[in-house]
């Protein structure tokens, strides 16, 4: 055999130092510290022109009103049931998705169904909830008919049911992106060994799902914590009143700046405790023995009862999400006119809703997997070993806390931080953008985590060996194992800020009406066939959106086995 | 994939941002107003036109969710506003706008003006007013109340959807509504009330909403809100309850900044804004009554709505005074 | 051809966290020579490789690799390959990227370094498997392809990881003979951690003995296997 091939290259002389790149964690913290920042300078401006002494009057107020603590104990209640079953339902309905159905039709599209809460006004599905379970609601009547009387929704009860249809899609979602980091060998050694049902679940499942089980439960609670519209309008009354509502009342018909920032940040402590107290510690499933090469393959009449309790789950999950969704798309689908799709103002909106949303996904995206990639980088750092550093714990954490700052105090704030440079009509649109994508980042950066972690567990001591680094390890290595996950992020978070109003209404701008806006301003003028039209719209192009990140991230698949 | 997305969005806000900017070399005027006021089937666009055709100038619109995010835009401005003109408030706002010190008085001539019980506000003019009833579906209602008493007493498993007083304008008009009725009884008419609600929504769309999806056959609404359906939708299934003891009045006021006193343009509005031009064009866009004389008669429909036989209203000098404690006392009797 | 270097582990002493006892390692590995690494699971054999390679920093001590100091130097930038018992490869890359990597950490290459690539395929007897993925091939194959990507390398030093652990005998003895062939061609100072003996008595001149994290052993593969040593006796099952 001939070995006289030329030294392709000569080893280094020069010594390299085993320094990790600093400039990732750089990136990561300032991508941390976007939304964090956000919140800071709005809280500033509310302070800024707030009269002096009346933070330290409201303090006093504040601490003998019976009302706000009465207020704020049910807010933890509503949010802390909310998540409790939205997370526990969640996890069956991703086990269910990841292993019946891994890469089917039916996954697809209920991947597909599943983004539709997250985009259409709250006003527009509660009234979509009514229809079905409401007083003349289809199953309440259909039970009726039967001789079952179904309780009044109205209540606690109403607001749950409302808080699992919007978030139950969502912490599926986000755990079912931890189970795909499964290694297929886990399953093949689970078939091997025989393990199914519980254990089966204990011994290979629950490892890998607890840490995202633990971060959808906090970031489910803190969605609902601001929860404004759903908790009064089914809560029956004013005993279901959240902090949004003193929130609204101290900012809205008081002016009382200094009692909103502190109510926002009452808001943020109990949230904090609540977070601390779900413990994010959970697991660090490794994914360090596997090469993440072998699918899972089932023999399937070994787990004809599993077959047969997931697709239960499924169909239930699948019910429970599509009727509501059904009532507004046959109430819009017959309301949509040639009419309304040409007028210039739905055109207009559309596309500052399309606009608005790509750039704050784009963001949202970018920022996210810079820093799942710090973090990454953290826990290679300590070589996947021991416990993760406080740094690498709070990095998903802290930027989440955005979620709790209400929407009404970052745009006031904002508002008042601008209009001291006269900037508040040019600037809206970045900050619009901006707030969306701090928004959306919290949930992306749990779509990109763990895939970006489990790829740099399998391949970290492999790429420092070669030397590939920087650009070359983002081409070659990270990209295509991070691209499904934030195709899958970049969909979540359009469908987020597509949705979104909250910042954009409170702006006030003429020129930047979004969909949601108009389906809003349509109900507020009686125009509710329009509304109704407008949000099957809005619907659909959620759908479409959220099929082509599917098929795109699929179609890499496919690419990458052959 | 995410650069040449992130352009194209960047460039299209950059188009919107200049679209705002592409104005400037005739005179402007700026009118801070809510939403639907400003919606593209609201007032708005036939107001812009026909006052734009008799001024030379250029009215933009800036707007806002509902009148209580008016009135804490400008509290945000902090007197340094763009606003020539706020249109939108009602007599609900009116004290605590006029103690901002952000308005200049109208001096307008009011002669015009036909708001039952009259108007001697030196700040605001009053474009549009309107009656809260009770609005209910006639092909479930058949036992219509006639009276605030009947109301209150009738048969609880007919539900009401009403608004939050805490949130919402009209849900502050129906607590007033009952407390100028039964001033210091009001806690024990709330509970009544209460039995009857079905839920408490933090604004009106989100009631109305429900009232027009069937879920509850009434909803705290306007006198007006059947002519809606009549003229739009030919339907009269939705119709308002007369109630004896009489109807709250909501008024809509616009008043003028004391930036917009020093605009010419301004003073021509308020004018303007009790003129026949504009009148006209309230009843069947803001679908509200006409504060002031119209230049042809109104819709029949209007005609053959309720005609409250009394207009309820407390001073807004009261209701400023008074609304925190009204409010405690309405959220004690809803959570008994 | 490059001259082997001696690899020499002076005084070191490493520990993982957590109060872990410590490995102390004080060996030369003579250049140009096939070391075998052996000892029980648990031993130090990896963590010997991994400080080799540089994936571990002793906390004390000195790595030299051909009189040069390497002890704080990055994996990549050190002379060394090395081939583990699994993830050599990226698995979503075809065999001819991840040899190609071994060239150039951009895996963009000319056509001199192309056929260079081509040529260690033909060595390693895989040609026209270049284009297969990872998943696609047999274990053997895949340890061939991290193979063909060491010869390109072209490092002095190759370690090796239990490498062929997860192979057939016959699979096994191939790649032996390959290693012992490519040494021999490139004059390579050759680390194979291993818990077989038969291995070690196939291509290796030199042992190197672990037991309780430290060396108990070393020197010629017979006078080691053949030792009284007891720990060395305790691993081969015999008194």
């Amino acid at each position: 055999m001939d070995r006289s091939v030329q030294p392709l290259t000569t080893w280094p002389q020069r010594h390299q130092g085993m320094r990790r790149p600093h400039a990732l964690v750089i990136a990561g913290t300032v991508a941390a510290g976007l939304p964090l920042l956000l919140a800071v300078f709005a809280i500033a401006g509310l302070l800024v022109q707030a009269p002096g002494g009346s933070l330290t009057e409201a303090l006093g107020a504040l601490s003998s009103d019976a009302y706000l603590w009465r207020v704020a104990r049910f807010t933890v209640l509503q949010a802390g049931l909310s998540a409790i079953i939205s997370v526990a339902l969640a996890v069956p309905v991703a086990l269910a998705l990841s292993g019946l159905l891994a890469d089917g039709v039916t996954r697809r599209w209920l991947l597909v169904l599943f983004a539709v809460p997250l985009a259409l006004p709250q006003i527009v599905t509660v009234i979509g909830i009514t229809a079905v379970w409401g007083e003349q609601g289809a199953i309440t009547q259909t039970a009726s008919a039967i001789g079952v009387d179904l309780p009044s929704i109205y209540g606690l009860t109403g607001i749950l049911m409302a808080h699992v249809f919007f978030n139950m899609p969502l912490a599926a979602r986000l755990i079912l992106g931890a189970l795909d980091t499964v290694p297929g060998e886990y399953h093949r050694l689970a078939d091997q060994l025989g393990l199914s049902g519980f254990s089966r679940f204990r011994i290979v499942t629950l490892p890998v799902i607890r840490r995202s089980a633990g971060e959808a439960l906090a970031l489910v609670f803190m969605l609902c914590v601001t929860s404004f519209a759903v908790v009064l309008t089914l809560g029956g009354g004013p005993r279901a009143t959240t902090l949004e509502v003193a929130l609204y009342q101290a900012l809205a018909f008081d002016f009382d700046l200094a009692r909103a920032v502190l109510l926002t940040f009452v808001q943020l402590g109990l949230t904090l405790m609540v977070v601390a107290a779900i413990g994010l510690s959970g697991g660090d499933a490794a994914a360090g023995d596997t090469t993440g090469l072998f699918r899972p393959v089932r023999a399937r009449r070994s787990h004809t009862s599993r077959l047969s309790f997931g697709s239960l789950v499924l169909v239930l999950a699948t019910l429970y999400v599509a009727a509501p969704i059904a009532a507004i798309v046959l109430k819009g689908i017959g309301s949509v006119s040639a009419d309304l799709v040409v007028r210039a103002d739905v055109r207009d909106a559309l596309a500052t809703s399309l606009a608005i949303a790509f750039a704050s996904a784009s963001l949202a995206v970018v920022a996210a997997t810079v820093l799942a990639m710090a973090a990454a980088e953290q826990a290679a750092g300590r070589q996947f070993r021991g416990k993760p550093g406080f740094a690498e714990q709070m990095a998903l954490l802290v930027p989440s806390l955005i979620l709790v700052v209400p929407a009404m105090v970052i745009a006031a704030g904002w508002f008042i931080g601008l209009r001291a440079f006269e900037m508040q009509a040019s600037a809206a649109p970045f900050i619009i953008v901006a707030v969306n994508a701090a928004m959306a980042m919290p949930f992306a950066a749990r779509l990109v985590a763990p895939t970006l972690r489990a790829s740099a567990e399998r391949t970290d001591r492999l790429v420092r060996s070669l030397g590939v680094s920087g650009w070359d390890r983002w081409r070659l290595v990270t990209w295509p194992a991070l691209r499904p996950s934030a195709l899958a992020a970049f969909a979540f978070a359009m469908a987020l800020s597509l949705g979104d109003l909250g910042v954009v209404a409170l702006f006030g701008s003429t020129d930047l009406v979004t969909l949601p806006l108009l389906i809003l301003r349509s109900m507020g003028s009686y125009r509710s066939s329009d509304a109704a039209a407008l949000s099957f719209l809005l619907a659909l192009l959620t759908m479409a959106l959220s099929f082509l990140a599917i098929r795109l991230a699929r179609h890499d698949r496919d690419g990458a086995a052959s | 994939m995410f650069r040449p997305t992130t352009l194209f969005a960047t460039s299209t806000i950059l188009g919107l941002v200049h679209v705002t900017l592409a104005f400037g070399q005739t005179p402007t005027l700026t009118v801070y107003t809510y939403e639907s006021f400003a919606a593209e089937w609201g007032p708005g666009p036939q107001v812009e036109k026909a006052f734009e055709t008799q001024c030379a100038c250029d009215l933009k619109f800036i707007a806002v969710a509902d009148g209580v995010a008016l009135l804490n835009r400008l509290r945000l401005e902090a007197g340094r506003t763009d606003a020539d003109i706020v249109l939108g408030l009602d007599t609900n706002l009116t004290t605590e706008a006029a103690a901002t010190g952000y308005f200049a008085p109208h001096e307008t001539e009011l002669s015009a003006l036909a708001i039952p019980g009259g108007w001697d506000d030196p700040t605001f003019v009053p474009f549009d007013f309107g009656f809260f009833a009770v609005v209910y579906d006639s092909e479930v209602v058949t036992d219509v109340p006639s009276s605030m008493e009947a109301f209150l007493a009738g048969d609880p498993s007919v539900k009401i959807a009403i608004q939050d007083p805490r949130t919402s304008t009209p849900g502050l008009g129906l607590m007033l509504w009952l407390k100028a009725l039964y001033g210091d009884e009001a806690p024990a008419a709330y509970e009544k009330l209460a039995q009857r609600v079905l839920t408490v929504t933090p604004g009106w769309s989100e009631a109305y909403g429900l009232f027009t999806n069937g879920e509850v056959p009434m909803v705290l609404s306007y006198t007006t809100s059947p002519a809606y359906h009549r003229i739009a939708e030919g339907s009269d299934r939705y119709k308002a309850a007369e109630f004896s003891e009489g109807h709250y009045m909501q008024v809509e006021v616009a008043g003028m900044t004391t930036k917009g006193a020093e605009n010419p343009l301004a003073r021509q509005f308020l004018d303007f804004v009790v003129s026949p031009a504009f009148q006209d064009i309230i009843p069947e866009t803001n679908w509200m009554l006409p504060s002031a004389a119209t230049s042809k008669p109104l819709n029949p429909v209007f005609g053959e709505l309720v005609q409250p036989k009394k207009a309820i209203a407390l001073a807004p000098a009261e209701i400023a005074a008074n609304r925190r404690e009204w409010i405690d006392e309405w959220i004690a009797a809803f959570s008994r | 051809m490059t001259a082997a270097p001696a690899v020499v582990l002076e005084a070191v002493s490493f520990a993982f966290g957590g109060g872990a006892a410590p490995f102390t390692f004080d060996c030369r590995f003579e250049p140009g020579t096939i070391t075998a690494v052996m000892g029980a699971s648990g031993s130090g054999k990896s963590t010997l490789a991994a400080l080799i390679a540089g994936f571990e920093i002793p906390d004390s001590g000195r790595v030299l690799i051909g009189n040069t100091d390497f002890t704080g130097t990055a994996p990549a930038s050190r002379p060394v390959s090395m081939l583990f018992q699994e993830h050599n490869l990226f698995a979503h890359l075809d065999a001819f990227t991840n040899v190609a990597l071994g060239v150039s950490p951009t895996a963009r290459i000319d056509a001199a370094q192309r056929d260079a690539v081509i040529g260690a395929f033909d060595d390693v007897g895989l040609s026209g498997k270049e284009h297969r993925l990872p998943g696609a091939l047999s274990g053997g194959e895949r340890q061939r392809v991290a193979l063909a990507r060491a010869l390109v390398r072209d490092r002095p030093v190759l370690v090796l990881d239990e490498a062929f652990d997860g192979l057939g005998p016959a699979q096994r003895a191939d790649m032996l003979d390959q290693v012992a062939a490519l040494q021999q061609a490139r004059n390579l100072t050759v680390i194979m951690a291993t818990h077989e003996p038969a291995d070690a008595r196939r291509i290796a001149a030199r042992m190197v003995f672990l037991a309780d994290r430290s060396i108990a052993a070393s020197g010629t593969v017979n006078s080691v296997l053949a030792s009284d040593n007891p720990s060395v006796r305790a691993y081969l099952g015999s008194a």
